[in-house]
């Protein structure tokens, strides 16, 4: 994974500080071009890869890079599933069997299953992650995405439930199917190491809250902080600033003063902020002499 | 461990399940849900036992405590029977549909001393309770107006087939949405004692209201606004906002952040100066266990589960508290004489077809 990786929530009016400010991002970005203005100033900065969700207008910044190989030869797309908005306001409308039927494939024998309301076997189960991965890979096609991440919602949700079983056939299907490996986002860092350690999937890559301000870091900063020295894995840090929260160069340099933190994500709607992170990350990785 | 069972395992359900399993102080004796391949699923990958009769459960799991996250219409049956059996419950939003029921079963579980909760999470969020905070220390002067707003993306097409698009089954953006809001009005300003210029109507629905809008009037001259919308696309999820007018200013909260104008700074908050003062979501959140979709979640259970272990029966969100937002639902019901259709519906023989489209998921929804 490269050091810096950058993230999309400005992009679809996701600020975890204020509505006003979040309202304020969808209108800039509801055009495709200013999307991929901002996304070409963090390539030339020298960050390519993109961090995204599976939000249905990730499927036209994906159209671009497919048409443009030439001018991004190198880019890498992490996506993460599922946008679950989309699925929530779908389940809210329709219930939850149609709701699934809704985002399950046409053709096949699994969507008809349901209108009987069958009981579904182990290896349903299986079928059914399976063809909602793919339904959500399917806008990624011909592009590279070496790492596949579960969203923390749903993460969060087979954790608590304790579906352990889920996180193996992801990483499983996403390996086979797409030679990429399984990440994790995460706001319970240490349960969910606990968890994927006992299903044997070593040195996994968990993408979580990592800050100075212990902002959404579940088991306490001390906690993830020890974590972080002592378990084999490797973090992703998001939500660095805290939405803002913490001045920037005294929120990367509490990361990057853990050496085990593998990379940051961060999303930043100009270029003169993608600079000054990147330089700032930059800076303050590098180890001293 | 406080031996918990509960029954509804849908949206809500789910969510709460995986909280509830997920705290040190709960042990999931058993889960209910009518769907059998949902209980199978669960009991296969989870380990939970599962049942498809309510009564089985209780009879077999023996729990202390129920958490009931069922379709509103079937909530005062099933809190009935966990009552009666001396259970300590936690229910989702709407409390009751009916009003006479609600009170009796407030009274029914405060004689017996058991602790209730209603699942109105706001009251858990960091903004909201800073929101409540400032109100009440009189900072404001004499607060003369409240709104509250809802607005989200739930119903955006004419279709639609769930139990939440079915009036009779607390369904509509009253049931859905209306409710936080006027809950989070009780808890910042207080409960009204009527409601007038009631609209409710449907926006692409039939038979149950998209948008909610009326007037709060209170007894101490107060007066407020509701404005419920779930048919605006242009929110990402829900989104719920609540203002507050006083003599000395006024504040705005929302889940993310707390808005506060002072005229003159107030000897009862200190901390807050004369001008603008914006408290973030970062600084106004308690750290929780276990996080699934926002702290406010994870905060209401752990609050009902020391509520059991503190036999604290007059806490936060009681059904006596809950009641108050079901009275106001209900001078809202009274006042417009029920849900208008969306006008105008797009031709007479479509609307015939889709109303019995409708009627039948109805039926397999509730079949299965």
């Amino acid at each position: 994974m490269d050091r810096v990786l950058f993230g999309d929530n400005q992009f679809f009016g996701v600020n975890h500080m204020s509505e006003e400010k979040a309202r304020a991002q969808a209108m800039r970005f509801q055009h495709l071009p200013a999307v991929l203005d901002v996304l070409d100033a963090a390539y030339q900065e020298g960050i390519r890869t993109f961090m995204c969700t599976t939000h249905d207008r990730v499927a036209e910044i994906c159209d671009h890079f497919r048409a443009n190989r030439a001018k991004y030869p190198d880019y890498v797309f992490y996506p993460c599933m599922p946008y679950a908005h989309k699925y929530a306001n779908a389940v809210t409308e329709l219930g939850m069997i149609d709701a699934l039927r809704k985002f399950l494939p046409d053709e096949g024998a699994l969507r008809s299953m349901f209108k009987g309301g069958v009981a579904v076997a182990n290896k349903d189960v299986e079928a059914i992650m399976q063809l909602l991965v793919d339904a959500e890979m399917k806008m990624f096609a011909g592009l590279n995405t070496p790492v596949i991440f579960i969203q923390n919602v749903v993460t969060d949700l087979l954790l608590g439930l304790g579906m352990k079983d889920a996180f193996r056939l992801f990483h499983d299907h996403v390996k086979k199917k797409y030679g990429a490996e399984a990440g994790y986002i995460t706001m319970n860092v240490p349960r969910l190491l606990d968890v994927l350690d006992e299903l044997g999937i070593d040195n996994p890559i968990v993408c979580a809250n990592i800050n100075k301000i212990g902002f959404r870091m579940c088991g306490g900063i001390e906690l993830y902080e020890k974590t972080i020295r002592t378990r084999r894995f490797r973090p992703v840090a998001m939500s660095v600033l805290a939405s803002g929260a913490i001045a920037p160069r005294e929120a990367i340099a509490y990361v990057c003063k853990q050496p085990q933190i593998e990379s940051i994500v961060f999303g930043a709607s100009g270029r003169g902020n993608i600079r000054q992170t990147k330089v700032l990350i930059d800076e303050l990785s590098q180890k001293p002499s | 461990m406080i031996r918990t069972a509960m029954v509804g395992l849908g949206k809500m359900g789910l969510s709460h399940l995986a909280i509830l399993r997920a705290h040190p102080k709960v042990d999931m004796v058993g889960g209910c849900d009518s769907v059998t391949y949902l209980t199978d699923v669960l009991t296969k990958y989870t380990g939970l036992k599962c049942y498809a009769d309510f009564d089985k459960m209780l009879d077999e799991a023996k729990p202390e405590a129920l958490v009931v996250a069922t379709p509103s219409k079937l909530h005062a049956a099933m809190v009935e029977k966990a009552l009666r059996r001396g259970m300590h419950v936690f229910c989702e939003k709407p409390f009751v549909l009916d009003v006479a029921d609600g009170e009796r079963l407030v009274e029914l579980a405060e004689r017996q001393h058991l602790v209730t909760q209603v699942g109105y999470h706001y009251r858990f969020v960091g903004a909201f309770k800073e929101a409540a905070r400032v109100v009440k220390s009189g900072a404001l002067g004499r607060v003369h107006h409240v709104r509250a707003e809802a607005y989200g993306p739930v119903v955006l097409r004419d279709k639609g087939g769930t139990w939440r698009t079915a009036k009779s089954e607390g369904g509509g953006a009253l049931y859905d949405y209306a409710c936080h809001a006027i809950d989070l009005v009780n808890f910042i300003a207080g409960v009204p004692t009527s409601v007038d210029g009631v609209v409710r109507r449907g926006v692409f629905s039939q038979g149950v209201d998209d948008e909610v809008y009326c007037t709060l009037n209170y007894a101490s001259g107060l007066s407020g606004q509701l404005c419920v919308n779930w048919s605006d696309e242009s929110f990402r999820k829900m989104s719920t906002k609540i203002s507050v007018w006083g003599t000395n200013g006024r504040i705005t909260a929302d889940r993310q952040e707390c808005q506060i104008y002072l005229r003159e700074a107030h000897p009862s908050l200190p901390e807050v100066g004369k001008g603008w003062t914006i408290r973030y979501t970062t600084d106004l959140t308690d750290e929780v266990a276990y996080y699934l979709r926002g702290e406010e979640y994870s905060a209401q259970i752990d609050y009902f589960a020391k509520s059991i272990e503190e036999k604290r029966t007059r806490g936060e969100n009681t059904f006596r508290s809950a009641l108050e937002a079901d009275r106001v639902v209900d001078m809202i019901v009274s006042a417009a004489g029920g849900a208008r259709p969306a006008a105008p519906p797009p031709s007479a023989p479509r609307s015939r077809r889709h109303a019995l489209l409708r009627r039948i998921f109805e039926l397999v929804e509730a079949r299965i």
